[in-house]
């Protein structure tokens, strides 16, 4: 086990997948000479030669298709987007090429493709670049979408996203990159997609947190912690497909679920978590799904409106409470 | 910030309105959520009133002796400085003072009573109500508390007779037998929530105290007396016309010897360290055991389907001095004779005392009505909805019977069973009672 930070992990899960298989490649803008507009890709296109470290013009839509077609012929390529915002403009490529042609094709071609990159809100970075683009993608059929929240399951969700056979939406965070944590050494350690993770044990209420949402959830617990309140968190890590039996294990331990998310409200990841625990395990439930997310507004540049807008620790307590039946008098 | 409205709870199903026998708070007194409050004289029974918010008792709308409704707001809770004037005008005008009541009640309602902090930690009771309602601590919270909505205490069955509660509470209160139209809700809205059903598996619902009615010594001259409705008779008017007008009944009524029962019966009682065993224990048991291999009889009519309960819960008939009450013997059908007897026993002392709980008095599934010690030859009684059938006893006759050689001396008890005819036929009726005789003339069935 090794400390590194989250921007780390990623850099050596590339490294190791680049030097594991010749057919793995980083295309993307600025991935090269500039070594990521995050470092991600820091010190690649020196090992690996720029055959594996592709600098691209400022043109998502073409270099997503350049992936796309690579992967239909045998490469595993890995395209960055410098961040989620952009692949707007690779949309039609990602849906209606990646996501279908192994499909439509009758099987005869799949596109093993990871699609990698920062997303969601940060720190000021304003309406058009503080989205979070997952919920564009995981209801696209035949995309996977993964959102890694810490160091070790940033590596081992990139190296099993690079592996995968299919195309793999993979959402880091600009808030994140310098998170520190222990990640093993292992140059085989891959976290299979799929699987959440219970992040924190208690017994009265299943907090479901991703990515900062998490660390802004685990501070609420320590907090409730206090008031006698016992909070379990589970963090999805991949939110699509969902691992479902993890979430639903929990609430049926704790009879209640607050789902928190970054991004506005309606048909998120929490309506989507609320249905299933409501069509799994209605009989456990002592009180409704809450759901804490983002108001539904563009994401403001001034700071005080932009912690307006989403969600807070006071507000993921909130709900906890209200869920607990805890905040009378 | 935080006022709790205190309203006259529904603690049965039939209560539409209560009358407050006595405040156990003052005003000004400190309350914590679960503290007894008052205690109410409804159509079965005494029962206390639990506070569902903390702070001080800052009104007492009805004043003891008097009557309000079920939903009527009676009191208020809140910090000592909170105005509560909009609240307590909801309340439209208080009743008339009572002669009885104290005359803190008509202390204005501005004045901020001195919270008496002395005595209210012992009347506590405990509040064990798992992790989800973590101990509040005495003092009131910081006026900063976040927008919470005042969280009013409001009576189950205010949604015309549709029970808010958790999935989960249900599971819990159908697993438990509980009565969730008895359960006063604490969530949003009143909502039950699973605090509020396992509390109610624990509560020490009802005290002593009823007044039994007056008896007034006739005066020479008078032609008659008009004596007010007490409680219960109030609702046995009012129940058993809406038992017998929609219900349409009929009777079954059957012979059985008993002169093997009453043997059994006395060797039984012979022994020592045995509860005794009454003949009406022996026809619970009886019954108990024939509704399990019946269950149409075990069974209610709800509108669109027939209900079939998988297990027994006894009403048993219980003549009081004013009135009758019916006790619930819960899960006859897994109990033995000595059980059924202390436990019957049990109910029915409770029963003359008026300390049943509110749960111990509903939720039956078949009645007995037993008559026996009245040297009563058979009769036939009214079903208690929504159960779908009762059987009526009568006394354990010595009748001349026809024997084998001749003309004999024999035991017998008529029992009449009446039949929902919505829920069960003549024929089904027959059978049931068939095998309840079967059970009583060879009683050693009710043994094994």
């Amino acid at each position: 086990m090794a400390v590194m930070s989250y921007r780390e992990a990623l850099n050596v899960a590339l490294r190791e997948e680049m030097t594991r298989d010749p057919r793995v490649f980083v295309i993307g803008e600025e991935v090269g000479l500039y070594e990521g507009a995050y470092k991600v890709t820091q010190g690649l296109l020196k090992d690996f030669g720029p055959k594996r470290v592709v600098d691209t013009p400022i043109a998502e839509s073409g270099f997503t298709g350049v992936g796309i077609g690579a992967a239909m012929t045998g490469l595993r390529p890995v395209v960055e987007m410098m961040t989620f915002n952009f692949a707007l403009l690779a949309l039609d490529q990602i849906v209606n090429s990646a996501a279908k042609l192994h499909y439509m094709s009758g099987g005869q071609f799949n596109v093993p493709i990871v699609i990698r990159g920062p997303g969601g809100p940060a720190h000021q970075l304003a309406a058009q670049h503080s989205q979070s683009m997952e919920v564009y993608f995981y209801h696209v059929p035949g995309l996977k979408v993964v959102r890694p929240s810490t160091p070790a399951d940033a590596k081992g969700l990139l190296k099993a996203a690079i592996r995968d056979e299919n195309p793999v939406i993979f959402i880091e965070s600009e808030t994140l990159y310098n998170v520190k944590g222990e990640v093993p050494d292992d140059p085989d350690f891959v976290i299979p997609l799929g699987q959440a993770i219970v992040r924190r044990e208690g017994t009265d209420v299943t907090v479901i947190a991703y990515m900062g949402m998490m660390y802004r959830a685990m501070e609420a617990a320590e907090e409730l912690a206090s008031e006698g309140i016992s909070v379990e968190i589970v963090d999805p890590r991949t939110l699509q497909p969902m691992d479902s039996g993890t979430i639903i294990g929990s609430v049926r331990k704790t009879h209640r679920a607050v789902v928190v998310e970054a991004g506005a409200g309606f048909a998120g990841m929490g309506s989507e978590i609320a249905a299933f625990v409501t069509e799994q395990a209605f009989d456990d439930l002592d009180a409704p799904v809450e759901r804490v997310t983002g108001a539904s507004a563009p994401m403001p540049y001034a700071k005080n409106l932009e912690k307006a807008k989403t969600p807070t620790k006071e507000k993921i307590m909130d709900a906890v409470r209200r869920v607990c039946y805890a905040n009378r008098s | 910030m935080a006022v709790t409205k205190v309203q006259m709870p529904k603690l049965s199903e039939a209560m539409e309105s209560g009358k407050i026998i006595k405040w156990l708070k003052k005003e000004g007194d400190r309350v914590q959520s679960g503290d007894i409050l008052a205690e109410v004289e409804t159509d079965k029974a005494d029962v206390e009133m639990e506070a569902f918010g903390n702070g001080v008792l800052r009104k007492i709308l009805v004043p003891a002796g008097e009557k309000a409704n079920v939903g009527a707001l009676i009191g208020v809770i809140a910090d000592p400085n909170e105005d509560i004037s909009a609240v307590v005008a909801q309340a439209g005008p208080a009743p008339a003072a009572s002669a009885g009541s104290s005359e803190e009640s008509r202390r204005p309602a501005a004045v901020p009573p001195q919270p008496r902090r002395e005595d209210h930690a012992e009347r506590s009771p405990s509040p064990s109500r798992g992790p989800e309602a973590p101990a509040r601590p005495t003092a009131p919270p910081p006026a900063a508390a976040g927008p919470q909505p005042a969280s009013a205490v409001t009576a189950p069955g205010d949604g015309g007779g549709r029970v808010k509660a958790s999935p989960l509470a249900r599971k819990i209160a159908a697993q438990s037998g509980v009565d969730l139209k008895l359960v006063q809700g604490s969530g949003p809205g009143g909502r039950i929530v699973r605090r509020d059903v396992e509390a109610a598996g624990s509560t020490p619902a009802v005290t002593a105290g009823a007044a039994a009615p007056q008896r007034v010594p006739v005066q020479p001259g008078v032609e008659f007396e008009d004596i007010a409705l007490t409680p219960m008779r109030a609702t046995i008017a009012k129940r058993m016309p809406l038992s017998k007008a929609p219900v349409p009944h009929f009777y079954v009524t059957s012979e059985i010897a008993m002169d093997a029962a009453w043997e059994l019966r006395e060797q039984l009682n012979g022994l020592e360290g045995q509860p005794k065993i009454s003949v009406n224990d022996l026809v619970v048991r009886a019954c108990a055991l024939a509704l399990l291999e019946h269950p149409g009889i075990n069974a209610s009519f709800q509108g669109d389907s027939i209900r079939v309960f998988h297990r027994v819960h006894m009403g048993i008939a219980v003549a009081l001095e004013e009135g009758l009450i019916t006790p619930v013997l819960r899960d006859a059908h897994a109990k033995s004779l000595a059980q059924l007897s202390a436990e019957s026993r049990d109910l029915a002392e409770r029963a003359r005392q008026r300390k049943l709980r509110a749960q111990e008095l509903s939720g039956a599934t078949f009645s007995i009505s037993n008559l026996g010690m009245f040297d009563v030859a058979d009769f036939s009684a009214i079903i208690n909805p929504p159960e779908g059938a009762i059987l009526a006893v009568g006394s354990v006759r010595k009748v001349p019977v026809v024997t084998e050689g001749g003309l004999g001396v024999g035991r017998r008890m008529a029992v009449t069973l009446s039949c929902d005819h919505r829920v069960m036929d003549g024929a089904m009726g027959a059978r049931f009672l068939q095998d309840v005789k079967r059970l009583l003339e060879e009683p050693l069935r009710l043994l094994v």
